[in-house]
């Protein structure tokens, strides 16, 4: 049973920016599904008394003080941009909406 | 091209408004949320930025626990239950000043939730709004757009600066706000202000909605109005659009105005209204259209795994509620019949944000009188000269109030007083070591007093001729002779009642 259509897939795709072929939509998205259905399997197991948890280790408060460190100087900040102007990285036209 | 729209009166005779609001608050904290960079306004780009706020491959972020602490402040002065467990989650979307590709916020467990917040129209009203939640999160850097008008409409690139990306943001969000009718606008630019001035009073963040500081995206539906005698709240909500960064409070206003007379427009033209967010355009006080609003799953929300729960102790929470300052209105209230202001004078005052000022300076120990007239004075004009706010200027309320004992005392006058101010903001020490230094105190040994005026009345012996006649007013001559003698440093009272010694008359 497939719990993941491939029309799902295809907008995960696009929300996440990758370009798929119709090949590997069809591919993936028997994959994903079977990966899908196996963590359903595993919820179907875990009692009420099993509390969903996000963290395996548990720990917590892992704060730091308030105090300021050195950052990166401008040219190291910039040195793996593809494009630097004026102290900022250079990005390509941004279409479709305002900021 | 403008859309057709109606007045705001019209709309609000015609439909029902609902609204909310989200207001994001800029933490004033030393470095960034989760990390070390400095979160400091103006500096050169990208020079504060390192390995976690820049999104490289393999950095860590660690949570400043003094964000938390302002977080959980701010939820507890907007009466919100702190959760005993909350972690971050990962917002996912792209975009140039984003440099993760994913926003550090929170999702299905935000620290602060589920509060209420008295809000004091300006004729005394006050209004419960709900509160959903407020939660953390980081801000993004910011663009640039190069060519064109500097708009994006034609622009041939973008720069990106991420200084800003990574400083610790307090997103507050209210519960949808109902029943307020042609209210709304007045209410929403309410809610704003207040929130700002709770955020200055637990001095977590400055509030500069001018600096971007405090932001607000206003949310605004339309529905219709339940027939006479049935119940408003079983009419479903209408479709709402989200107008973004709405940066003033009149901004906050005008942008409700267009917004309900433009959704009015459509449905009494029988045609939907889109959800989606709008842009706010403060030079022609206009919305127009984004992007049509994503749903939340389009952000693909997941548990931050680089970051562990935040579980504050319910020792700490409460140690925190415990410095959560009066509501603003309230104190406001209360300090108005301390003081003995009138309403105008209140007003002024709180327009002037010298309400902080002022309480320094009577708890110094000057009356709220005194305080009241160099701070909306003389201080006013000149931080007003200098571009500063009141608490930026080089003088301390505590030197005001020194200032004010002086003149009490009789050592100076008022005159004096405000050369010796001078003195004070130009760094010249405390009003007594200026008044020391510059020789400015009054002259009260009255020989020199009687030595002065009878000099004077020698040189105007027509003056004292008037004054034996009667005319006691014209000794008002020889008092300016005098005070220009002594450089202002005598006290004019004293002055006057020696004139009409020498001249043989009573006062």
């Amino acid at each position: 049973m497939s719990s993941l259509e491939r029309s799902d897939v295809a907008r995960l795709a696009a929300l996440a920016r990758i370009d798929m072929t119709d090949d590997d939509l069809d591919r993936l998205s028997g994959q994903l599904s079977a990966i899908v259905d196996a963590v359903a399997k595993v919820a179907e197991v875990a009692g009420t008394d099993v509390p969903a948890t996000s963290h395996p280790i548990p720990m917590s408060n892992v704060h730091r003080p308030d105090e300021v460190r050195p950052s990166l100087p401008q040219d190291r900040a910039l040195a793996a941009a593809p494009e630097a102007e004026d102290g900022r990285f250079r990005v390509p036209q941004i279409l479709g909406e305002e900021a | 091209m403008t859309a057709a729209r109606v007045s705001y009166d019209e709309a609000m005779e015609d439909f029902d408004p609902v609204f909310g609001i989200e207001v994001h608050v800029e933490l004033n904290t030393k470095t960034k949320m989760f990390c070390g960079c400095a979160n400091e306004f103006g500096a050169e780009p990208n020079t504060q930025v390192c390995p976690v706020c820049l999104g490289l491959p393999g950095s860590m972020p660690v949570t400043n626990e003094k964000a938390v602490e302002s977080a959980i402040r701010l939820g507890l002065a907007l009466g919100c239950s702190i959760r005993e467990s909350s972690r971050f989650a990962r917002k996912n979307y792209f975009y140039p000043d984003l440099a993760k590709d994913y926003q550090i916020s929170q999702y299905d467990e935000p620290t602060c939730y589920e509060g209420s917040l008295d809000v004091v129209l300006d004729d005394g009203t006050v209004v419960e709004i709900g509160i959903e939640r407020a939660h953390m999160e980081e801000d993004a850097g910011k663009n640039t757009h190069v060519g064109g008008s500097g708009g994006i409409q034609g622009a041939s690139h973008s720069l990106v600066d991420y200084n800003r990306g990574g400083v610790p943001l307090v997103e507050i969000v209210t519960k949808p706000i109902t029943g307020m009718g042609e209210r709304t606008a007045e209410v929403a630019r309410a809610y704003v202000a207040t929130i700002r001035d709770i955020v200055r009073a637990l001095g977590i963040s400055d509030g500069r909605m001018d600096q971007g500081s405090v932001r607000a995206d206003v949310n605004l539906s339309l529905r219709a109005k339940a027939p006479a005698g049935e119940d408003q709240d079983a009419v479903p909500f209408g479709k709402r659009s989200e107008t973004k960064n709405v940066n003033s409070l009149r901004a906050i206003e005008r942008a409700i105005h267009f917004e309900a007379g433009r959704q009015a427009a459509l449905l009494s033209d029988g045609k939907p209204v889109v959800q989606e967010t709008r842009h706010w355009h403060e030079d022609t006080e206009e919305t127009t259209p984004g992007r049509s609003k994503e749903e939340a799953e389009d952000y693909r929300y997941f548990p931050e795994p680089d970051l562990l729960p935040v579980e504050p102790s319910r020792e700490w929470v409460e140690e925190l509620r415990g410095t959560i300052p009066e509501h603003p209105a309230k104190q406001r209230a209360r300090l108005k019949d301390e003081w003995g202001f009138s309403d105008l004078e209140m007003r002024d005052v709180v327009a002037a944000d010298a309400v902080p000022v002022l309480i320094a300076t009577v708890e110094a120990g000057a009356t709220p009188q005194a305080a009241r007239k160099w701070w909306m004075g003389e201080l006013a004009r000149v931080a007003n000269d200098q571009g500063v706010s009141l608490d930026e200027l080089s003088v301390t309320p505590a030197e005001v109030a020194e200032l004010q004992s002086l003149v009490d005392s009789g050592r100076i006058n008022d005159k004096l007083a405000r050369q010796a101010l001078q003195g004070v903001l130009a760094g010249e020490g405390s009003p007594t070591a200026v008044v020391e230094a510059r020789g400015l105190e009054v002259v009260s040994d009255d020989s020199a007093l009687e030595k002065a005026v009878d000099e004077a009345l020698a040189a105007q012996p027509d003056v004292l001729q008037k004054i034996q006649d009667g005319k006691v007013q014209a000794a008002g001559a020889i008092v300016g002779a005098v005070m220009k003698a002594t450089r202002g440093q005598a006290d004019a009272g004293r002055v006057r009642e020696i004139i009409l010694q020498r001249a043989g008359v009573e006062g």
